[in-house]
Protein backbone atom coordinates (compact mmCIF):
# COMPACT_ATOMS: atom_id res chain seq x y z
CA UNK A 1 0.00 0.00 0.00
CA UNK A 2 2.90 2.34 0.55
CA UNK A 3 3.63 1.88 -3.14
CA UNK A 4 0.61 4.02 -3.92
CA UNK A 5 2.26 6.95 -2.16
CA UNK A 6 5.63 6.99 -3.84
CA UNK A 7 6.64 7.93 -7.34
CA UNK A 8 7.63 4.35 -8.02
CA UNK A 9 5.39 1.42 -7.43
CA UNK A 10 6.06 -1.93 -5.85
CA UNK A 11 7.65 -4.66 -7.85
CA UNK A 12 4.46 -6.67 -7.85
CA UNK A 13 2.54 -3.84 -9.41
CA UNK A 14 5.27 -3.33 -12.01
CA UNK A 15 5.10 -7.02 -12.91
CA UNK A 16 1.31 -6.83 -13.11
CA UNK A 17 1.49 -3.72 -15.27
CA UNK A 18 3.90 -5.15 -17.81
CA UNK A 19 2.12 -8.48 -18.02
CA UNK A 20 -1.46 -7.22 -18.18
CA UNK A 21 -0.54 -4.12 -20.17
CA UNK A 22 0.84 -6.34 -22.91
CA UNK A 23 -2.35 -8.38 -22.92
CA UNK A 24 -4.47 -5.21 -23.00
CA UNK A 25 -2.59 -3.87 -26.00
CA UNK A 26 -2.88 -7.26 -27.72
CA UNK A 27 -6.64 -7.23 -27.06
CA UNK A 28 -6.94 -3.71 -28.46
CA UNK A 29 -5.01 -4.72 -31.58
CA UNK A 30 -7.26 -7.78 -31.90
CA UNK A 31 -10.31 -5.54 -31.67
CA UNK A 32 -9.03 -3.44 -34.53
CA UNK A 33 -7.49 -6.09 -36.75
CA UNK A 34 -9.63 -9.24 -36.46
CA UNK A 35 -12.03 -9.59 -39.34
CA UNK A 36 -15.02 -11.06 -37.53
CA UNK A 37 -16.96 -8.66 -35.37
CA UNK A 38 -17.59 -11.27 -32.66
CA UNK A 39 -13.86 -11.84 -32.21
CA UNK A 40 -13.38 -8.09 -32.00
CA UNK A 41 -16.05 -7.86 -29.29
CA UNK A 42 -14.46 -10.65 -27.22
CA UNK A 43 -11.00 -9.06 -27.51
CA UNK A 44 -12.45 -5.74 -26.36
CA UNK A 45 -14.15 -7.43 -23.40
CA UNK A 46 -10.75 -8.85 -22.36
CA UNK A 47 -9.11 -5.44 -22.62
CA UNK A 48 -11.87 -3.92 -20.51
CA UNK A 49 -11.43 -6.52 -17.78
CA UNK A 50 -7.71 -5.76 -17.67
CA UNK A 51 -8.49 -2.05 -17.43
CA UNK A 52 -10.73 -2.85 -14.46
CA UNK A 53 -7.75 -4.54 -12.78
CA UNK A 54 -5.69 -1.42 -13.45
CA UNK A 55 -8.37 0.72 -11.83
CA UNK A 56 -8.23 -1.48 -8.76
CA UNK A 57 -4.45 -1.23 -8.73
CA UNK A 58 -4.74 2.57 -8.86
CA UNK A 59 -6.92 2.66 -5.77
CA UNK A 60 -10.18 3.27 -7.67
CA UNK A 61 -12.01 0.33 -6.16
CA UNK A 62 -15.52 1.56 -6.96
CA UNK A 63 -14.64 2.27 -10.60
CA UNK A 64 -12.98 -1.11 -10.97
CA UNK A 65 -16.16 -2.91 -9.99
CA UNK A 66 -18.33 -0.55 -12.05
CA UNK A 67 -16.09 -1.14 -15.05
CA UNK A 68 -16.66 -4.88 -14.85
CA UNK A 69 -20.40 -4.58 -14.18
CA UNK A 70 -21.21 -1.83 -16.67
CA UNK A 71 -18.70 -2.32 -19.45
CA UNK A 72 -17.96 -6.01 -19.67
CA UNK A 73 -21.30 -7.00 -18.17
CA UNK A 74 -23.78 -4.69 -19.85
CA UNK A 75 -22.22 -2.79 -22.72
CA UNK A 76 -20.25 -5.64 -24.28
CA UNK A 77 -23.18 -8.02 -23.93
CA UNK A 78 -25.38 -5.41 -25.63
CA UNK A 79 -22.82 -5.32 -28.43
CA UNK A 80 -22.96 -9.09 -28.72
CA UNK A 81 -26.77 -9.03 -28.79
CA UNK A 82 -26.75 -6.53 -31.63
CA UNK A 83 -24.10 -8.58 -33.44
CA UNK A 84 -26.32 -11.64 -33.23
CA UNK A 85 -29.22 -9.53 -34.51
CA UNK A 86 -27.28 -8.04 -37.40
CA UNK A 87 -25.56 -11.28 -38.41
CA UNK A 88 -22.60 -12.89 -36.72
CA UNK A 89 -21.07 -14.52 -39.74
CA UNK A 90 -20.52 -11.33 -41.71
CA UNK A 91 -16.78 -10.78 -41.95
CA UNK A 92 -15.55 -7.35 -42.90
CA UNK A 93 -14.72 -6.82 -46.53
CA UNK A 94 -11.01 -6.14 -46.76
CA UNK A 95 -11.13 -4.46 -50.15
CA UNK A 96 -10.21 -0.83 -49.93
CA UNK A 97 -12.86 1.45 -51.33
CA UNK A 98 -10.68 4.53 -51.02
CA UNK A 99 -7.19 4.18 -52.49
CA UNK A 100 -4.44 4.30 -49.90
CA UNK A 101 -6.90 4.96 -47.10
CA UNK A 102 -5.36 2.31 -44.87
CA UNK A 103 -1.85 3.76 -45.14
CA UNK A 104 -3.14 7.25 -44.57
CA UNK A 105 -5.04 6.02 -41.52
CA UNK A 106 -1.94 4.29 -40.16
CA UNK A 107 0.06 7.47 -40.72
CA UNK A 108 -2.55 9.58 -38.94
CA UNK A 109 -2.70 7.14 -36.02
CA UNK A 110 1.08 7.14 -35.78
CA UNK A 111 1.10 10.92 -35.75
CA UNK A 112 -1.56 11.03 -33.07
CA UNK A 113 0.34 8.49 -30.99
CA UNK A 114 3.59 10.47 -31.25
CA UNK A 115 1.76 13.67 -30.37
CA UNK A 116 0.04 12.25 -27.30
CA UNK A 117 3.14 10.42 -26.08
CA UNK A 118 5.30 13.48 -26.54
CA UNK A 119 2.72 15.50 -24.65
CA UNK A 120 2.89 13.13 -21.72
CA UNK A 121 6.69 13.09 -21.88
CA UNK A 122 6.88 16.88 -21.90
CA UNK A 123 4.40 17.39 -19.07
CA UNK A 124 5.89 18.11 -15.67
CA UNK A 125 4.54 15.05 -13.93
CA UNK A 126 5.80 15.20 -10.38
CA UNK A 127 5.70 12.39 -7.93
CA UNK A 128 2.43 10.56 -7.51
CA UNK A 129 0.62 11.59 -4.37
CA UNK A 130 -1.49 8.45 -4.21
CA UNK A 131 -5.19 8.26 -3.39
CA UNK A 132 -4.70 6.64 -0.02
CA UNK A 133 -5.36 9.80 2.03
CA UNK A 134 -8.22 10.87 -0.23
CA UNK A 135 -9.79 7.46 0.23
CA UNK A 136 -9.20 7.51 3.97
CA UNK A 137 -10.88 10.89 4.57
CA UNK A 138 -14.39 9.46 4.37
CA UNK A 139 -13.45 5.99 5.42
CA UNK A 140 -12.95 4.33 2.09
CA UNK A 141 -13.13 4.77 -1.66
CA UNK A 142 -16.87 4.23 -2.03
CA UNK A 143 -17.94 6.64 0.79
CA UNK A 144 -15.50 9.23 -0.59
CA UNK A 145 -16.96 9.01 -4.10
CA UNK A 146 -20.50 9.07 -2.70
CA UNK A 147 -19.72 12.19 -0.67
CA UNK A 148 -18.42 14.03 -3.71
CA UNK A 149 -21.12 12.73 -6.04
CA UNK A 150 -24.03 13.83 -3.87
CA UNK A 151 -22.67 17.21 -2.78
CA UNK A 152 -20.28 18.77 -5.26
CA UNK A 153 -21.49 16.97 -8.38
CA UNK A 154 -25.15 16.53 -7.54
CA UNK A 155 -26.39 18.66 -10.47
CA UNK A 156 -24.31 16.67 -12.92
CA UNK A 157 -25.63 13.51 -11.31
CA UNK A 158 -29.25 14.62 -11.83
CA UNK A 159 -28.57 15.62 -15.43
CA UNK A 160 -27.03 12.20 -16.00
CA UNK A 161 -30.27 10.64 -14.76
CA UNK A 162 -32.24 12.69 -17.30
CA UNK A 163 -29.77 11.67 -20.00
CA UNK A 164 -30.20 7.98 -19.23
CA UNK A 165 -34.00 8.30 -19.32
CA UNK A 166 -33.86 10.13 -22.65
CA UNK A 167 -31.49 7.46 -24.01
CA UNK A 168 -33.83 4.66 -22.98
CA UNK A 169 -36.86 6.38 -24.52
CA UNK A 170 -34.89 7.22 -27.66
CA UNK A 171 -33.68 3.66 -28.16
CA UNK A 172 -37.23 2.35 -27.72
CA UNK A 173 -38.54 4.88 -30.24
CA UNK A 174 -35.81 4.13 -32.77
CA UNK A 175 -36.15 0.37 -32.75
CA UNK A 176 -39.93 0.20 -32.38
CA UNK A 177 -41.73 -0.86 -35.53
CA UNK A 178 -45.46 -0.51 -35.97
CA UNK A 179 -47.16 -3.52 -37.56
CA UNK A 180 -49.04 -2.14 -40.54
CA UNK A 181 -50.48 -5.22 -42.22
CA UNK A 182 -52.47 -7.97 -40.57
CA UNK A 183 -50.55 -11.03 -39.43
CA UNK A 184 -51.36 -14.13 -41.50
CA UNK A 185 -52.88 -16.92 -39.50
CA UNK A 186 -51.81 -20.55 -39.71
CA UNK A 187 -54.94 -21.47 -41.62
CA UNK A 188 -54.31 -18.74 -44.21
CA UNK A 189 -50.76 -19.94 -44.63
CA UNK A 190 -51.93 -23.53 -45.19
CA UNK A 191 -54.51 -22.42 -47.75
CA UNK A 192 -51.96 -20.29 -49.59
CA UNK A 193 -49.56 -23.23 -49.67
CA UNK A 194 -52.19 -25.53 -51.13
CA UNK A 195 -53.18 -22.92 -53.71
CA UNK A 196 -49.59 -22.38 -54.80
CA UNK A 197 -49.18 -26.08 -55.54
CA UNK A 198 -46.47 -26.72 -52.95
CA UNK A 199 -48.39 -29.45 -51.22
CA UNK A 200 -46.36 -30.95 -48.39
CA UNK A 201 -45.18 -34.55 -48.84
CA UNK A 202 -47.03 -37.59 -47.63
CA UNK A 203 -46.73 -38.44 -43.97
CA UNK A 204 -43.92 -40.80 -43.03
CA UNK A 205 -44.80 -44.38 -42.07
CA UNK A 206 -46.55 -44.48 -38.75
CA UNK A 207 -47.41 -40.80 -38.62
CA UNK A 208 -50.69 -40.31 -36.73
CA UNK A 209 -50.92 -44.10 -36.39
CA UNK A 210 -50.67 -45.96 -33.11
CA UNK A 211 -47.21 -47.36 -33.85
CA UNK A 212 -44.09 -46.10 -35.55
CA UNK A 213 -43.01 -49.23 -37.41
CA UNK A 214 -42.15 -48.97 -41.10
CA UNK A 215 -44.82 -51.45 -42.08
CA UNK A 216 -47.62 -49.32 -40.68
CA UNK A 217 -49.03 -46.84 -43.16
CA UNK A 218 -49.23 -43.21 -42.23
CA UNK A 219 -52.63 -41.57 -42.00
CA UNK A 220 -53.70 -38.90 -44.43
CA UNK A 221 -55.21 -35.76 -42.90
CA UNK A 222 -58.70 -37.13 -43.42
CA UNK A 223 -57.82 -40.24 -41.41
CA UNK A 224 -57.58 -42.80 -44.14
CA UNK A 225 -54.35 -44.83 -44.27
CA UNK A 226 -52.05 -44.04 -47.17
CA UNK A 227 -50.46 -47.16 -48.65
CA UNK A 228 -47.91 -45.03 -50.49
CA UNK A 229 -46.09 -44.32 -47.26
CA UNK A 230 -45.01 -47.91 -46.83
CA UNK A 231 -41.92 -49.22 -48.57
CA UNK A 232 -42.86 -50.69 -52.00
CA UNK A 233 -41.02 -53.92 -51.17
CA UNK A 234 -43.15 -54.48 -48.10
CA UNK A 235 -46.25 -53.65 -50.14
CA UNK A 236 -45.26 -56.17 -52.83
CA UNK A 237 -44.74 -58.89 -50.26
CA UNK A 238 -48.04 -58.06 -48.57
CA UNK A 239 -46.29 -57.37 -45.29
CA UNK A 240 -48.05 -54.08 -44.68
CA UNK A 241 -50.04 -53.95 -41.50
CA UNK A 242 -53.30 -52.14 -40.97
CA UNK A 243 -53.67 -49.17 -38.71
CA UNK A 244 -55.65 -50.11 -35.69
CA UNK A 245 -59.35 -49.52 -36.12
CA UNK A 246 -59.52 -48.21 -32.58
CA UNK A 247 -57.16 -45.41 -33.45
CA UNK A 248 -59.26 -44.44 -36.44
CA UNK A 249 -62.41 -44.55 -34.32
CA UNK A 250 -60.91 -42.34 -31.65
CA UNK A 251 -59.66 -39.91 -34.28
CA UNK A 252 -63.13 -39.80 -35.83
CA UNK A 253 -64.70 -39.20 -32.43
CA UNK A 254 -62.23 -36.36 -31.80
CA UNK A 255 -63.00 -34.87 -35.17
CA UNK A 256 -66.71 -35.15 -34.45
CA UNK A 257 -66.36 -33.40 -31.11
CA UNK A 258 -64.31 -30.63 -32.72
CA UNK A 259 -66.93 -30.17 -35.41
CA UNK A 260 -69.68 -30.00 -32.80
CA UNK A 261 -67.68 -27.51 -30.80
CA UNK A 262 -67.27 -25.30 -33.84
CA UNK A 263 -70.93 -25.74 -34.71
CA UNK A 264 -70.30 -27.18 -38.16
CA UNK A 265 -71.17 -30.69 -39.20
CA UNK A 266 -67.72 -30.83 -40.78
CA UNK A 267 -66.68 -32.55 -43.95
CA UNK A 268 -63.55 -34.08 -42.40
CA UNK A 269 -65.62 -35.97 -39.86
CA UNK A 270 -67.76 -37.48 -42.60
CA UNK A 271 -64.71 -38.46 -44.59
CA UNK A 272 -63.15 -40.03 -41.56
CA UNK A 273 -66.28 -42.00 -40.87
CA UNK A 274 -66.24 -43.21 -44.47
CA UNK A 275 -62.64 -44.22 -44.14
CA UNK A 276 -63.44 -46.13 -41.00
CA UNK A 277 -66.34 -47.92 -42.67
CA UNK A 278 -64.18 -48.90 -45.64
CA UNK A 279 -61.51 -50.17 -43.27
CA UNK A 280 -64.01 -52.22 -41.35
CA UNK A 281 -65.30 -53.64 -44.60
CA UNK A 282 -61.78 -54.63 -45.59
CA UNK A 283 -61.14 -56.21 -42.24
CA UNK A 284 -64.34 -58.18 -42.52
CA UNK A 285 -63.08 -59.41 -45.89
CA UNK A 286 -59.67 -60.47 -44.57
CA UNK A 287 -60.70 -61.83 -41.22
CA UNK A 288 -57.36 -63.56 -40.83
CA UNK A 289 -55.36 -60.67 -39.35
CA UNK A 290 -55.24 -61.67 -35.73
CA UNK A 291 -52.36 -59.65 -34.30
CA UNK A 292 -53.57 -56.23 -35.33
CA UNK A 293 -57.31 -56.37 -35.02
CA UNK A 294 -57.32 -57.64 -31.47
CA UNK A 295 -57.54 -54.35 -29.70
CA UNK A 296 -55.85 -54.75 -26.32
CA UNK A 297 -53.43 -57.68 -26.32
CA UNK A 298 -52.26 -57.34 -29.88
CA UNK A 299 -51.44 -53.69 -29.39
CA UNK A 300 -49.61 -54.23 -26.14
CA UNK A 301 -47.04 -56.57 -27.58
CA UNK A 302 -47.25 -54.77 -30.88
CA UNK A 303 -45.72 -51.64 -29.41
CA UNK A 304 -42.98 -53.64 -27.75
CA UNK A 305 -42.07 -55.16 -31.05
CA UNK A 306 -42.42 -52.05 -33.12
CA UNK A 307 -40.15 -49.77 -31.26
CA UNK A 308 -36.94 -51.78 -31.44
CA UNK A 309 -36.66 -52.85 -35.06
CA UNK A 310 -38.89 -51.87 -37.93
CA UNK A 311 -40.62 -54.87 -39.55
CA UNK A 312 -39.69 -57.14 -36.71
CA UNK A 313 -42.82 -59.23 -36.54
CA UNK A 314 -43.03 -59.78 -40.27
CA UNK A 315 -39.46 -60.03 -41.56
CA UNK A 316 -37.40 -61.75 -38.88
CA UNK A 317 -40.25 -64.08 -37.99
CA UNK A 318 -39.93 -65.63 -41.41
CA UNK A 319 -36.18 -65.95 -41.12
CA UNK A 320 -36.30 -67.65 -37.78
CA UNK A 321 -35.68 -71.39 -37.68
CA UNK A 322 -38.87 -73.42 -37.25
CA UNK A 323 -37.73 -74.76 -33.89
CA UNK A 324 -37.60 -71.29 -32.48
CA UNK A 325 -41.12 -70.55 -33.60
CA UNK A 326 -42.57 -73.56 -31.84
CA UNK A 327 -40.82 -72.62 -28.61
CA UNK A 328 -43.71 -70.46 -27.59
CA UNK A 329 -43.56 -66.98 -29.13
CA UNK A 330 -47.31 -66.93 -29.55
CA UNK A 331 -47.74 -63.51 -31.06
CA UNK A 332 -45.16 -63.92 -33.82
CA UNK A 333 -46.43 -67.39 -34.51
CA UNK A 334 -49.90 -66.03 -34.98
CA UNK A 335 -48.54 -63.25 -37.11
CA UNK A 336 -46.63 -65.66 -39.31
CA UNK A 337 -49.63 -67.87 -39.83
CA UNK A 338 -51.66 -64.80 -40.59
CA UNK A 339 -49.09 -63.73 -43.17
CA UNK A 340 -49.24 -67.13 -44.80
CA UNK A 341 -52.98 -67.07 -44.97
CA UNK A 342 -52.95 -63.61 -46.42
CA UNK A 343 -50.66 -64.80 -49.16
CA UNK B 1 8.03 1.41 -12.38
CA UNK B 2 6.83 4.96 -12.59
CA UNK B 3 2.99 5.21 -12.51
CA UNK B 4 3.28 7.56 -15.52
CA UNK B 5 3.43 4.35 -17.52
CA UNK B 6 -0.33 4.07 -17.06
CA UNK B 7 -0.63 7.28 -19.07
CA UNK B 8 1.56 5.88 -21.83
CA UNK B 9 -0.51 2.72 -21.93
CA UNK B 10 -3.69 4.82 -22.14
CA UNK B 11 -2.17 6.84 -25.00
CA UNK B 12 -1.32 3.64 -26.83
CA UNK B 13 -4.84 2.24 -26.39
CA UNK B 14 -6.35 5.56 -27.49
CA UNK B 15 -4.22 5.55 -30.62
CA UNK B 16 -5.15 1.98 -31.46
CA UNK B 17 -8.84 2.86 -31.01
CA UNK B 18 -8.51 5.88 -33.29
CA UNK B 19 -6.77 3.73 -35.90
CA UNK B 20 -9.62 1.24 -35.72
CA UNK B 21 -12.22 3.98 -36.20
CA UNK B 22 -10.35 5.07 -39.32
CA UNK B 23 -9.85 1.70 -41.00
CA UNK B 24 -12.86 -0.43 -40.05
CA UNK B 25 -16.07 -0.25 -42.02
CA UNK B 26 -18.42 -2.38 -39.94
CA UNK B 27 -20.37 0.18 -37.92
CA UNK B 28 -20.43 -2.03 -34.83
CA UNK B 29 -16.66 -2.50 -34.84
CA UNK B 30 -16.19 1.25 -35.32
CA UNK B 31 -18.41 1.73 -32.32
CA UNK B 32 -16.35 -0.75 -30.29
CA UNK B 33 -13.19 1.19 -31.18
CA UNK B 34 -14.87 4.35 -29.88
CA UNK B 35 -15.55 2.49 -26.64
CA UNK B 36 -11.86 1.54 -26.51
CA UNK B 37 -10.92 5.21 -26.81
CA UNK B 38 -13.33 6.12 -24.01
CA UNK B 39 -11.80 3.44 -21.82
CA UNK B 40 -8.31 4.76 -22.49
CA UNK B 41 -9.46 8.22 -21.45
CA UNK B 42 -10.92 6.70 -18.28
CA UNK B 43 -7.61 5.07 -17.47
CA UNK B 44 -5.95 8.48 -17.84
CA UNK B 45 -8.49 10.04 -15.47
CA UNK B 46 -7.94 7.34 -12.86
CA UNK B 47 -4.15 7.68 -13.14
CA UNK B 48 -4.39 11.46 -12.74
CA UNK B 49 -6.65 10.96 -9.74
CA UNK B 50 -3.88 8.92 -8.17
CA UNK B 51 -1.28 11.48 -9.17
CA UNK B 52 -3.08 14.42 -7.55
CA UNK B 53 -4.41 12.51 -4.61
CA UNK B 54 -8.08 13.48 -4.91
CA UNK B 55 -11.17 11.68 -6.11
CA UNK B 56 -12.41 14.17 -8.72
CA UNK B 57 -10.76 12.24 -11.52
CA UNK B 58 -12.63 9.11 -10.50
CA UNK B 59 -15.91 11.04 -10.46
CA UNK B 60 -15.17 12.23 -14.00
CA UNK B 61 -14.42 8.68 -15.09
CA UNK B 62 -17.71 7.59 -13.53
CA UNK B 63 -19.63 10.20 -15.53
CA UNK B 64 -17.79 9.16 -18.69
CA UNK B 65 -18.99 5.60 -18.05
CA UNK B 66 -22.60 6.70 -17.58
CA UNK B 67 -22.57 8.81 -20.72
CA UNK B 68 -20.90 5.99 -22.63
CA UNK B 69 -23.66 3.61 -21.55
CA UNK B 70 -26.33 6.04 -22.81
CA UNK B 71 -24.36 6.53 -26.02
CA UNK B 72 -24.11 2.77 -26.59
CA UNK B 73 -27.87 2.37 -26.19
CA UNK B 74 -28.73 5.07 -28.72
CA UNK B 75 -25.90 4.19 -31.09
CA UNK B 76 -26.76 0.52 -31.25
CA UNK B 77 -30.42 1.40 -31.79
CA UNK B 78 -29.37 3.56 -34.75
CA UNK B 79 -27.23 0.71 -36.13
CA UNK B 80 -30.12 -1.74 -35.83
CA UNK B 81 -32.41 0.71 -37.61
CA UNK B 82 -29.85 1.25 -40.39
CA UNK B 83 -29.44 -2.49 -40.74
CA UNK B 84 -33.19 -2.90 -41.11
CA UNK B 85 -33.44 -0.34 -43.88
CA UNK B 86 -30.23 -1.22 -45.77
CA UNK B 87 -29.56 -4.85 -44.74
CA UNK B 88 -25.94 -4.00 -44.06
CA UNK B 89 -24.01 -2.57 -41.15
CA UNK B 90 -21.23 -1.15 -43.28
CA UNK B 91 -20.57 2.55 -42.90
CA UNK B 92 -19.77 2.79 -46.61
CA UNK B 93 -23.36 1.98 -47.53
CA UNK B 94 -24.74 4.81 -45.44
CA UNK B 95 -23.42 7.49 -47.75
CA UNK B 96 -26.70 9.34 -48.19
CA UNK B 97 -28.93 10.95 -45.64
CA UNK B 98 -32.03 9.56 -47.30
CA UNK B 99 -32.80 5.88 -47.57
Amino acid sequence: MSGLLASTTSGAEAFQFWLLGGIAVAGALGTVLLRRAVHSALCLAGTMIILAIFYLANGAYFLGVVQIVVYTGAVMMLFLFVLMLVGVSTADNLKETLRGQRWMAALCALGLGILVTAGIGQAALGSFTGVEEANAVHGGNVPGIAEKLFTEYVVAFEVTGVLLTVAAVGATLLTHRERIEKATSQREQAEARTRSGHVPPLPAPGVYALHNAVDRPGLLPDGSPSELTVNPTLRERGQMREVSADKLASLAALEQRTAEYHGTAGGPANRRAEARRSLEKREAGEAAEPADTTPAGGDADGTAEDTDTGPSDAGPADKRPPGDRTSGDQASGDQASGEEEAK
Amino acid sequence: MNPVNYLYLAALLFTIGAFGVLIRRNAIVVFMCVELMLNAANLTLVAFSRMHGNLDGQIMAFFVMVVAAAEVVVGLAIIVMLYRSRHSASVDDASLMKL
